[in-house]
């Protein structure tokens, strides 16, 4: 077994109803000790409200060498942007 | 000098002296993480200092400043807890000092919220929070390597061991703590005893860590009578700017 401790992924949220972001990684043995470190590494200039850890080894990434038919399809489907409707002014921003 | 000068003296040095030891890790510590945790807690009790010895200087009335205070006095004027100026050892007898601190610490500041002097209560209002998380972190750690390998347990049973005999200074009052307590500014430090036993036990029984019998005390520091040898060098790196360039600033 590896000595090192696992990669952990850190997401903040900045502000109430903001969605968490990822903000970066780190290494911790544990999910609390990970939890601290981020509070250490990645909010010392206020920037959290709250802290998600997720072990990076847990992530499932898509492959890059999937791009093209994961994305491509959608490239030539401008009609799946909202853009043809006419909103009201009162609406605000959408 | 008041009471409140005497009293503010002694947590402005023990906050002091142990920041400038755990900043001593700043760029050596194990992993990253561990070392931009450590250097946050130099500088929350670097913080706690300014406002500590901020109230010294202005309780001694005599135009100084906090950093007069720090960087101007030499060994003999100071009265930080023994504990606070020992070396930091490894990696781990610098958490177990942190630790054994922090546990005093959060129970000091949680009784000086309540005391009668405000300018009091308002600095242990504030420092409270940043403690309340430096005793979760020491504590969590003091575990982890107690109760990790064979080697991590071994020294921080070592590092206990040697720092146990500093723990008793913080609940052993003299005539100062006394007067502080007869105005209300101080808790009793002995009755922060029980709840500090508690507590430490606690944390040795999950580090499976055993605190030794003696309750032998080295005392000194915060009386001002005697410090250790390492008070002195601590200053040296300390004070050597100030000394060598006196007013200095940036």
């Amino acid at each position: 077994m590896s000595k090192e401790w696992p990669l952990w992924e850190i997401f903040i949220r900045g502000q109430h109803g903001l969605s968490h972001r990822h903000v970066g990684s780190l290494h911790a043995p544990d999910a609390e000790m990970a939890i601290k470190n981020a509070r250490d590494v990645y909010t010392r200039r206020n920037e959290g409200q709250s802290i998600w850890v997720v072990e990076a080894a847990h992530i499932t990434a898509s492959s890059p060498s999937d791009k093209g038919p994961l994305y491509e399809p959608s490239e030539s489907k401008v009609y799946r942007h909202p853009t043809f409707f006419d909103i009201p002014e009162d609406v605000g921003a959408m | 000098m008041s009471t409140l000068h005497d009293f503010a003296l002694r947590m402005g040095d023990s906050t002091l002296i142990l920041g400038h030891r755990v900043s001593e890790w700043c760029g050596h510590a194990p992993v990253l993480e561990e070392d931009i945790a450590l250097a946050n807690t130099a500088l929350d009790l670097i913080g706690q200092t300014q406002l500590w010895l901020g109230l010294a200087a202005e309780e001694e009335g005599t135009g100084k400043t906090a950093d007069d205070l720090a960087f101007l006095r030499d060994a003999w004027d100071f009265r930080n807890a023994l504990l606070t100026e020992l070396p930091n050892g490894d990696f781990g007898r610098t958490l177990m000092r942190q630790y054994l601190f922090d546990q005093w610490h959060l129970l000091m500041l949680q009784a000086l919220q309540n005391s009668s002097e405000k300018r009091v209560s308002d600095i242990a209002d504030k420092a409270v929070k940043e403690v309340s998380y430096h005793v979760e972190r020491s504590r969590d750690t003091v575990i982890g390597l107690g109760d990790g390998t064979p080697e991590s347990h071994k020294r921080m049973q070592d590092a206990l061991d040697y720092l146990y005999p500093y723990v008793g200074e913080l609940f052993t009052p003299d005539a100062v703590d006394a007067a502080a307590t007869e105005a209300g500014i101080a808790p009793d430090l002995a009755s922060l005893r029980a709840a500090y036993d508690a507590a430490v036990s606690e944390t040795m029984a999950e580090a499976t860590l055993s605190i030794p019998d003696s309750r032998f005390a080295h005392k000194g520091g915060r009386t001002g009578k005697m410090h250790t040898e390492h008070l002195g060098h601590i200053l040296t790196q300390m004070q050597w700017l100030q000394r060598a360039y006196p007013g200095a600033s940036w």
